[in-house]
This record gives structure tokens, sequence and C-alpha cells, in this order.
């Protein structure tokens, strides 16, 4: 009961995510005095195997075909199977959607507690603790998983990424029992054109809000993104406008983003917003009015109207980036 | 195929509450809550206003259950204005702070009591802790499916067709019912405003309440020592930022010093 399990999915590969599970997951069961073990479900290639078997020291494969897609029920099924055989103190996913589904029925059924949305993660008396914002981020709370395994998802670019062990994983594979039908099917997955990367794990954000005024200044914001191998954000104003597609949405109803560097350009602060992004490493803001909310969290800011400053800014980051 | 519904809602403080006015009491682990509103949870609401328009196109019941202190009736009156049928009040009697599984297994003995159901609905987190598990917990106390982030779904003869938002766009998922689903928002479910003379018979509609003894449970086999997790700290981080504005004589200067932050920020990451 010291080792930790991360679950990955092949269909991810090795991304940013599993990275930061993976360097959590290595500090953790260093804490706890135990192995670090990674549950690989679906078919990964062999960048993907060989890369967590780099970080790991025990990596599970769990590839049979009915695993090659996520489906909810066969991927509970697969993860409480291997997790039971294994009795880890923990079990560390990444904060995607399919991973939370799978954390409060996984914790259910290994007999442990779940945490939400990780931002740091401790051990005390033997016991889990995960540290999160709590109450649209404007408190954090520390919060002592009480069942044994602490199943925990956490938020992605807030774990620092694994080192390489120089030697690889022991691998195996595991053949699990699976629910003979399902209750619940994905019959279809539609993926937004241009979006495909996740939001959650992008190291630098561009994001706009109300204060832009329409879709068309986005197209502006998104030659600042692109120069910087940034993604595009926006506030709810901007999304519940139609300006922008919802999945850009970060802020209590939307998505929470813990990126390297936030640029906010026409967002004013609302606590909806702060509530998403606040726990960015650092955050820089465009904005005419220098009273606005947004400004109490940035590092660095420009207090002007966004349609003088973004033709500039544009010019001047391609010649600094040259 | 008509539904009997589900749909359960939290009372939580306004998360709209402005930070200067945002309090923790560091003893009770728990916001203060002064001035500011006791609110429906707003994924809650979503949740309700998903299953009224489901009613509206296959008909069916809509029952809303609510665990949580006396002023949780509010919500549920709310909720019987948006035109709900039936309201349950489960009494959060002792425990002020229950923690998911707690609330998982008193809803879920209380769904068992109601009888019949096809369809749980439930917000996809709550605006205070944002814990995002009552779903999942739910689905397993009653050995039944869940689908999580719906913000659509439709009723076929077979059973149920729910949009469910990704990280990358969206899932059509096809479930049997009975089903859970946890709701998030979109621009088709916003909850409707209640007519005043709704909201007024609302008070002369009956409402269930329901204690723990009632639901055929103990303390033990509710998980009343919140055996699952434990708040140990609660606090308002200190964030001492002095925000450097980019200062020049002219609006170049300007841009070029905030253009070379924003360099010198990507460089170090």
């Amino acid at each position: 009961m010291k080792d930790v399990i991360i679950g990955l999915f092949a269909s991810a590969g090795y991304d940013r995510a599993a990275q930061g599970v993976a360097g959590a997951g290595r500090k953790l069961a260093a804490e706890l005095g135990g192995k670090l073990h990674a549950v690989l479900l679906g078919v990964a290639d062999e960048a993907t195997k060989s890369a967590v078997a780099s970080v790991v020291d025990v990596l599970t494969i769990a590839d049979q075909a009915a695993l090659q897609e996520y489906q909810t029920e066969n991927y509970l099924s697969a993860l409480a199977e291997i997790c039971k055989a294994k009795q880890p103190a923990a079990v560390l996913l990444s904060n995607d959607t399919y991973s939370q589904e799978l954390a409060p029925r996984l914790a259910h059924r290994l007999g442990g507690s779940a945490g939400a949305d990780g931002l740091a993660l401790s051990v005390v008396d033997g016991k889990v603790r995960v540290t999160r914002s709590v109450y649209g981020g404007k408190a954090m709370a520390s919060i002592e998983l009480k069942k044994s395994p602490a199943v925990v998802w956490l938020r992605s670019r807030a774990f620092d990424t694994a080192p390489a062990r120089g030697t690889q994983a022991e691998i195996s594979q595991a053949t699990v029992e699976l629910p003979a039908q399902l209750s619940a099917t994905i019959t279809e997955r539609k993926v937004e054109a241009g979006d495909e990367a996740r939001l959650e794990d992008a190291k630098i954000i561009v994001s706009g809000g109300r204060g832009l005024g329409g879709s068309e200044p986005f197209i502006e914001l998104r030659k600042i993104a692109d120069i910087l191998g940034a993604q595009m954000g926006a506030s709810r104003a901007a999304c519940d406008s139609g300006w922008v597609p919802p999945s850009w949405q970060i802020g209590q109803t939307g998505k929470k983003v813990a990126p390297g560097l936030y640029i906010a350009v026409a967002i004013h602060g609302a606590s909806q917003h702060l509530a998403g992004m606040s726990d960015s490493k650092c955050v820089a803001a465009i904005n005419i009015d220098k009273d606005a909310p947004i400004f109490k969290h940035c590092r660095f800011g420009i207090v002007e109207d966004y349609r003088k400053v973004v033709p500039l800014l544009i010019e001047r980051l391609k010649e600094l980036k040259k | 195929m008509a539904l009997n519904i589900i749909v359960c809602l939290k009372q939580i403080l306004d998360p709209e509450i402005p930070v200067r006015d945002f309090r923790v009491d560091a003893e009770k682990k728990e916001a203060v809550r002064g001035s500011a509103n006791l609110v429906t949870n707003i994924f809650c609401e979503n949740a309700l206003e998903t299953a009224l328009q489901l009613k509206e196109k296959v008909g069916g019941k809509i029952t809303v259950i609510s665990y949580g202190a006396d002023s949780a009736e509010d919500s549920l009156r709310k909720a019987l204005a948006m035109k709900a049928d039936a309201a349950i009040h489960l009494l959060n009697e002792g425990n002020p702070h229950p923690d998911a599984l707690t609330v998982a297994q008193t809803l879920a003995a209380a769904i068992r009591k109601q009888g019949e159901y096809d369809l749980v609905m439930v917000g996809r987190e709550s605006g205070d802790w944002g814990v995002g598990q009552t779903g999942g917990l739910l689905a397993e106390e009653l050995a039944i499916a869940c689908v999580n982030f719906v913000d659509a779904i439709t009723a076929t003869d077979s059973g149920l067709t729910c949009n469910r938002q990704t990280d990358v766009g969206a899932d059509t998922v096809v479930a049997k019912t009975p089903l859970v689903v946890t709701v998030t928002n979109n621009e088709f479910n916003v909850p409707r405003i209640p007519k005043t003379r709704d909201v007024m018979m609302s008070y002369r509609q009956p409402l269930t309440k329901w204690t723990i003894a009632d639901l055929g449970l103990t303390p033990d086999e509710m998980n009343a020592g919140n055996s699952y997790y434990e708040v140990v700290d609660l606090y308002i981080p200190v964030k001492e930022i002095n925000c450097e504005f980019a200062e020049g004589d002219t609006l170049e200067d300007r841009v070029d010093k905030f253009a070379q932050k924003i360099i010198e920020v990507t460089g170090t990451m």
C-alpha cells in the first residue's frame, strides 16, 4: 500500500498532462516510499510506451480490442481490476473529461476516496492530502483523503514533468474482464476543427474578452498566439456572444487552466473568469481600465485600448522572435 | 417515452460575491456567509432546465431533491416555480459539511425511497467546493450507468441519447435507462426565469421532508463521520502581486516593454 499508479490513455500519447501526472506520481511515490506504476489503457504507439517506460518503475499495458477507444464502463472495469490487484496507496489521473468521469467511480469501486482538481499533493501521517482551489478560486483548501487508495485528478500544468530514470520500466500486459454489455456507449466523437490540443495543457494562452466587441479581433489575437506557440481562450462573455466556440471558455463554468503565461486581452476580470485562470503562473493583461480586477492578478500589463496595442505587439513580437 | 426524472439541487453561497467581501472561517473551515445570498448552484439549474425541456418533448414527471439546511427549501420552491412537479427536502441534521460520499449515499437512499425513476440529473460540479463527484458516486451507489458533462438529451424508445462536451469537441452517448447524468451549461439550457405567479403558487405546493431516519439510514451507514475526506485547512491565499505597468514616452515604447516582458517570461518556461 505504498505504490502509486498513474492511469494514462494511449490515445492521448505521453502528452503534457500525462507528463505532469507522472511528475506528481514520482514525487508522491518517493514520499510514500513505494514504486511508481503506469497503467496504459488502449493501443499505444512505440514512442508513447517508451516515453512512459522511461519515467515509471512498472508499466502495465491493457490494450485488448474493446479498450482501443474510451468507453466509460470498459475503462472503469479495466482500471479497477488492475488497481485491485496492485493495491496502490494512490491512483493519479489527468483532469480531462474522461478521467474526471472515471475518478469518483473508481474510488468507489476500490473502497477509496477521490480528490478533485489537485494543484499540489502531500502525505501527512500516511494519508494523501490534496491542495486545490475552492469557492471559484477565492480560497484554497487542503483536503485529506481518508480512505485508501486516494484517487486524484490533477490540474494540467500544475505539476512538473517526471525526469527520465535512465532504465526502462518492467513492462507487462494485462488482459482484463470487461462488461458483457455496455449500458452507455459512445457512438460518435466530434472534434472541433483546429482545436485538437487541450486548452488545459497549453503552456501559453492568449485569451480575449467582452471588451473585444466581436469575433474579428480574435483573428488578430490568433496572430499573437501563433507567434508564441500559444493556444486561444476566451471569457464566458465572448463565448456566450457566439464570437468563439464554447470549448474556448475559461472560467467557473468553463475550463480551469494553469499555464505558464496567460495573456488576457480586454478581459475585465469577473470572478467567473478568475475562477478558471487565477492559478496561472504568470498573468499579463491589456486593458483600457487601470482599475480592472484582472490587473490585481497580473505580473505585468499595459493600460491602453487593445486596438492600438495589438497591431504593434504583433510586429514587435515577430521581431523579437527572429 | 414519458420519463420519471430526478433532479438533484444544491444550494450554495452566491459565487458572485466580490472577492473583497469574501471571508473564510478557518476554524469551521467554511466560507462566512455575511450578507451574501444563498443560491441554487448554476449547473444544478442547468440540469433542471435540461430536464424541463426533455419533459416538454416526451412527457413525464420531474422530482427535485435537495439535501441541506432549512434554507434549501428556497431552491426547491424556485424549482417548483420553474415547473418541477414534486420536491423532496432531505433534512441535513447535525452534519453541516457532508463529504461527497455522504451526499451520494443520502441522495441514493432518497431516490430509491421515492420509487421508480429513469433519469437522475445532477450539476457537473458546485460553485463552492467544486468537488464534481456526486454524479459518479451516485451512479455507483445506485449501480447504474453515468454520463458526465452532458448538455442535451433526447429520448428514444430504446433509451436516451446524450450530447457530452469533451475537451476537444463532443461525444454522442447512447444509454439505457436508468441513468445518471452530470449536466454542464450551453446556450440552450440557460435556466428559465419563473413567472411571479408561479413563484407565489410554489409556496402553496406540498414539499416532502425526509429525515435521515425516514430514509432508513443509520448514522454509521450514511458515513456520518465523513470518512471519505476531511477538509483540514481552508484559507484565502495571500497574493502579493504588484502589476508592473509598461511605461514609456510613446505607445511604441510601452508596447515594446510589454513585448519584451512576454519574451522574457516565455524564455524561462
